[in-house]
C-alpha cells in the first residue's frame, strides 16, 4: 500500500479533502539575498499576517486534520513571535517543518528543538564547500548553515534535514553533500530549481544541462532510499522505467499542496507566486468564504487544477504516463504553455520552445533588497519653505 | 490517519512515512481492527470474504512491518 500506482496518481490529480504538503511563508523578510529565492525575498511586507491570524490558519489546519506545514520564507525565524507560532501549532496537533538557513539556531535554541517531537527542521544548503554555496547564498551564508548542523548535532537532535536546490554548479557535489548530512545526522534533501521569483533571472545560467540531468537521475536511482526530493524530479521519469524515481510522480499544485504566503494569499504552489495561480485569500472573501479551508475546498482555480488536465502536445508521448507532462511552474515562467513539454523535457521536446523568442512572466511580487518599489512611492510633502530662493541656472 | 474520498492517508510522526490506504474497504478494516479478535474477522466484518483476503492482508501486513499499525498491549498496573 505504500507503492504508488498509476491510478492513485490519477485519484490524487482530482485533489484531496486537505493539502498533504502545505507550504506556509511566514515572512518576506530574510536576512539573506539568495539569488534564485522562489519568493524574491529580503523586505518584509507591511501587510504581513498578525500573530492572531496566524493562530486562526493553525485552528483551521486543525480542524481539516493536515498532519504537518513547511514554514518557510523568508526566513521564517526573524519573525518575533516564531517560536509562539511553533508551539501553537505542535498544541493543536500540527506537525511543523520549518526551513531555515541557520541564522537563529543557536545552542539553546537547538537544545529547545531536541525536545520537541513535532517539529523538524530543514537547513538550507546550495553547496558542499563554501566557495560554491556562497556564490549563490552570500558571503557567510555557508559557515552559519553548518554551525545550525553542529549546534543541532550537539543538541542531540535527530535526523534534521539538510536541503539542496540542485544546479549547473552543484550536480557534481551529490556525493559530498550525502556525507556532510551523514556527518551532522542529517538527511540529505535535493530538489529541483525552478525559474520562479529571483530564480526566473538566473535560470538560464543555473539549471542543470541535459548531460547533468542524465548523471542526477541516475544518482537519485542509486540513492533514492537515503535521500528525500520533495517528489521534484517526477520530471526526469523518461530517462529510466516508470517507478524507477521513487514518490508522487505528478505536479500537486491545487491537488495536494499549496501555498499560503505572507499577507493570506493562496497559490496553487509556492513555486508559483503569480496571479494566475492566486486561489484567494484567507482574510477577503473572494466569493467562497474566507479562511483556508474554504479557499482550499472552493477556490474556483483549485477546481480548475482538479479537473482532468490535457495532456496538449505530449498526448502523443509515451512518456507522459510517467512525467505527467513535468511541473507547470517551471512551463510558466519560461514562457511556455502549460499543456506542453517541460523546459528541461528530456526527451528534448522543451529545447526548441526555449530557443524562440517568448514571454517570460515576472513573478507576483518582489520583496527584494535593494530592488525599486515597483508601485507609487507614497511621499510627505513639506510645508517648510526653502531657506533660499531657487538658483535659476541649471549649472 | 486522514479518511479521504479514495481511502486515507497515514502519516506516522516519528518516522515521517506518508502511506496510503486505497479503497474505503480497507479503511473500514484499519478503523475496526480493534473491535476484533484478528485480521480475518474485521475483514469478513467489511464484506470481505476470506477468499478474497489476500491482498488486504497483505496490505495489513505492509503497515505493520512499518509501525503504521502497532498492537494495542495491554497498559500495566500503576
Amino acid at each position: 500500500m505504500t507503492s504508488v500506482v498509476p491510478r492513485l496518481v490519477e485519484q490524487f490529480e482530482r485533489g484531496l479533502d486537505a493539502p498533504i504538503c502545505l507550504t506556509w511563508e511566514l515572512t518576506y523578510a530574510c536576512n539573506l539575498a539568495c539569488v534564485h529565492c522562489l519568493s524574491s525575498s529580503g523586505k518584509r511586507d507591511p501587510r504581513e499576517l498578525s500573530t492572531q491570524s496566524c493562530k486562526d490558519i493553525i485552528d483551521e489546519l486543525e480542524c481539516m486534520q493536515v498532519f504537518y506545514v513547511n514554514i518557510g520564507g523568508g526566513e521564517p525565524t526573524v519573525r518575533p513571535d516564531f517560536w509562539e507560532l511553533v508551539d501553537y501549532a505542535t498544541a493543536h496537533r500540527v506537525g511543523v517543518k520549518f526551513s531555515t538557513n541557520g541564522v537563529r539556531i543557536t545552542p539553546e535554541v537547538a537544545a529547545r528543538l531536541a525536545a520537541s517531537d513535532y517539529v523538524d527542521v530543514q537547513i538550507s544548503l546550495d553547496g558542499a564547500t563554501a566557495e560554491v554555496n556562497d556564490a549563490v547564498r552570500g558571503a557567510g551564508s555557508y559557515a552559519m548553515a553548518i554551525r545550525a548542523l553542529e549546534n543541532l548535532a550537539a543538541a542531540g537532535f535527530s535526523d534534521a534535514k539538510v536541503s539542496v536546490v540542485v544546479t549547473r554548479h552543484n550536480v557534481g557535489q551529490l556525493d559530498e553533500f550525502a556525507s556532510l548530512a551523514d556527518r551532522y545526522g542529517a538527511t540529505l534533501r535535493i530538489t529541483r530549481l525552478r525559474p520562479s521569483g529571483r530564480g526566473a533571472d538566473v535560470w538560464d545560467e543555473l539549471h542543470p544541462t541535459a548531460d547533468q540531468q542524465v548523471q542526477l537521475y541516475h544518482w537519485l536511482v542509486a540513492n533514492g532510499e537515503r535521500v528525500l526530493t520533495g517528489d521534484s524530479f517526477f520530471h526526469l521519469s523518461g530517462l529510466g522505467e516508470p517507478g524507477a524515481l521513487a514518490g508522487l510522480n505528478m505536479c500537486g499544485a491545487g491537488r495536494v499542496v499549496c501555498l499560503i504566503d505572507p499577507v493570506g494569499d493562496v497559490y496553487a504552489c509556492p513555486f508559483a507566486i503569480h496571479d494566475r495561480f492566486l486561489a484567494g485569500n484567507i482574510l477577503s472573501d473572494s466569493g467562497f468564504g474566507t479562511g483556508f479551508g474554504n479557499v482550499w475546498k472552493n477556490a474556483p482555480l483549485f477546481r480548475e487544477l482538479r479537473e482532468p488536465q490535457s495532456a496538449g502536445a505530449c498526448g502523443s508521448c509515451g512518456h507522459y504516463d510517467s512525467c505527467r507532462g513535468g511541473c507547470m511552474a517551471a512551463k510558466f515562467f519560461t514562457g511556455l504553455p502549460i499543456d506542453g513539454p517541460d523546459p528541461e523535457c528530456v526527451q528534448g521536446y522543451g529545447a526548441p520552445a526555449l530557443a524562440q523568442e517568448r514571454d517570460k512572466p515576472r513573478p507576483a511580487g518582489d520583496h527584494s533588497h535593494g530592488r525599486r518599489s515597483s508601485g507609487p512611492v507614497p511621499l510627505q510633502l513639506s510645508v517648510r519653505p526653502p531657506t533660499r530662493l531657487c538658483n535659476e541656472s541649471p549649472v | 490517519m486522514r479518511a479521504e474520498p479514495f481511502g486515507a492517508l497515514l502519516y506516522h510522526f516519528g518516522t515521517r512515512k506518508l502511506s496510503f490506504l486505497k479503497n474505503r474497504t480497507i479503511l473500514a478494516v484499519v478503523q475496526s481492527l480493534a473491535d476484533y479478535p484478528d485480521v480475518r474477522a474485521a475483514c469478513r466484518a467489511a464484506g470481505v470474504d476470506d477468499a478474497e483476503q489476500g491482498p488486504y492482508l497483505h496490505a495489513l501486513g505492509v503497515l505493520a512491518g512499518s509501525n503504521m499499525l502497532v498492537t494495542n498491549e495491554p497498559k500495566e498496573a500503576a
